[in-house]
């Protein structure tokens, strides 16, 4: 366990060094954050249907989104990558750690560090200027921090499955392209879940992404009620389990048939 | 002259059969491409299914909009590749070696990567815009055609001219920079809407300092026979791209002239 904390904790260094390149990257989702809201801004103001989010809980949503965009699996680990293109993960095979879980570490460093950094200065701006509001409750807060913290372990493990499948492929970037849409479209990036039509509402509502990113924005909205938080995160727990077990077994698999590359 | 588009045709020939030797990652690539974009107009379609219309315009029009920019954005993203990477030829000193050869230095970055994969959005983007235009029912005549054309043209140089900028910025302080993206990636997400939905500081900011109105609400009012469109503002508005392009190589000829080798 030690050893995989110290993992965390060197990743974590690394990771923390990039700050002009966070900067740049507040900058440029504040940028996308005002393109969204201001679309949606049209969008009310053309038409007086009820719709499923009030417009101020939208605006919320979008900040959040853009402030936990860093969460969400949607890249691999380059060095990853190339430690199987290029014969090195021989090395990793070689220490005294179980494989999984090693990179498992090296994907929570990757995901949670440089969304800590960006998060936090684009909550502050957002709430300040441009009308995010705080959660209708504490307990929807501590709902949110419970779901985040869920979503979290989710799209490591998701994302682990995905770079498992590396040992098949070697490139990733087909994997990649094909993974990307479904979590853009299913997390609830491109559009809040509730915003797609009704017919579409109880696949969204069974599939493991609505967990990494639509339920946490909700708990934080008071849309879904703070108790409901528990039981959801116990669903997100259950899928969390189910991409454990599958990328555990694809790996003793993918070891097993294993070529290093290269020489 | 006539020697450098044989230059440039042989530079494209190398890019797409280097290309062609990884067929399957290509074909992979380029349906990604195709399914990325078609996501996006899918987000699109929901909003319209949930309000109805958007300030007096409806999906079929948005579809022109959208349809253009993202083709303007993908034709330079497939000819222009080299100057997104540019950067890196500066970072490592490489560009000493184009400065030697006796031929335009733009000329040879442009060619040195032809984006093929590219043509999954362009071919995504061409549906969505006769789909679009046959439901509106846009009257065409060979004026409206040639605007459209001239549209997408007007963008794509536009965008090319970021693209220039952005590496040319490289030239004074060698590192890339992510931030140029907001104008390129965030220009192509706002165009996808009329202008005339953002607010007026915004709309200004894309119509005179970056002239993203060139392939948007300004030819494309004419071609719609929107109340209130200019048909000459809208023949002419593609110019505006050009402009801005020539602009943009003023400012590569600047930073080449002032290059100074990292030496690596």
């Amino acid at each position: 366990m030690k050893g995989y904390l110290a993992l965390i904790g060197a990743r974590f260094r690394v990771l923390l060094q990039y700050r002009a390149a966070a900067a740049a990257g507040i900058g440029t989702q504040l940028f996308f954050g005002l393109i969204r809201v201001m679309i949606f801004q049209a969008f009310y103001r053309s038409s007086a249907h009820p719709q499923p989010m009030s417009y101020v809980d939208i605006v919320t949503y979008i900040w959040l989104g853009q402030a936990m965009l860093g969460l969400l699996p949607w890249n691999l680990d380059s060095d990853v990558q190339n430690m199987l293109r290029s014969g090195n993960v021989s090395y990793e095979l070689v220490r005294p750690l179980d494989l999984y879980w090693h990179w498992y570490c090296r994907a929570f460093a990757m995901r949670v560090a440089p969304t800590l950094l960006r998060s936090v200065p684009v909550i502050a701006l957002a709430m300040l200027f441009l009308g995010m509001q705080t959660p209708p409750s504490l307990a929807s807060g501590l709902g949110w921090l419970l779901t985040t913290c869920g979503a979290v372990v989710l799209n490591c493990a998701f994302m682990m499955l995905v770079t498992v499948s590396l040992f098949w492929t070697l490139t990733g970037e087909g994997i990649q392209r094909a993974v990307l849409p479904l979590v853009y479209v299913f997390s609830g990036m491109l559009l809040p879940l509730a915003f797609w039509p009704a017919w579409m509402q109880p696949l969204l509502h069974f599939l493991p992404f609505r967990g990494m990113m639509d339920l946490p924005f909700r708990v934080y909205l008071g849309q879904v009620a703070p108790l409901q938080a528990v039981p959801e995160f116990g669903i997100q727990l259950l899928w969390t389990a189910a991409f454990i077990v599958a990328g555990r077994t694809l790996l003793a698999r993918g070891t097993r048939r294993l070529v290093a590359q290269g020489g | 002259m006539n020697d450098s588009w044989k230059l440039y045709l042989h530079y494209l020939g190398i890019s797409i059969r280097a290309q062609m030797q990884y067929r399957a990652s290509f074909v992979m690539m380029t349906i990604g491409f195709f399914f990325t974009t078609v996501i996006e107009f899918l987000g699109i379609w929901a909003m319209f299914a949930r309000f109805g219309s958007l300030q007096g315009w409806s999906l079929a029009e948005i579809a022109l909009f959208y349809s253009v920019i993202n083709m303007a954005f993908a034709l330079t993203e497939m000819f222009a590749r080299g100057l997104d990477t540019f950067p890196n030829l500066v970072k490592s000193g490489d560009f000493d070696r184009l400065l030697l050869r006796p031929r335009s230095t733009l000329l040879q970055v442009l060619g040195s990567e032809v984006s093929l994969m590219r043509l999954g959005r362009i071919l995504q983007a061409l549906p969505i815009m006769l789909w679009g235009a046959h439901t509106v029912g846009v009257v065409w005549s060979p004026g409206k055609a040639l605007l459209l054309i001239g549209a997408t043209a007007g963008g794509t140089c536009l965008f090319v001219g970021l693209f220039l900028l952005q590496a040319s910025m490289s030239f004074w302080t060698i590192e890339s920079l992510e931030i140029a993206n907001i104008l390129t990636h965030g220009g192509t997400q706002t165009a996808q809407y009329p202008l005339d939905i953002y607010r007026p500081w915004f709309r200004i900011f894309f119509t005179f300092v970056v002239p993203l109105a060139c392939a948007n609400i300004l030819p494309l009012n004419v071609i719609l026979q929107r109340p209130g469109a200019t048909p000459l503002l809208g023949a002419l508005s593609p110019c505006l791209g050009l402009l801005f392009l020539g602009v943009a190589m003023l400012a590569w000829g600047q930073g080449v002239r002032r290059y100074c080798s990292t030496g690596s």
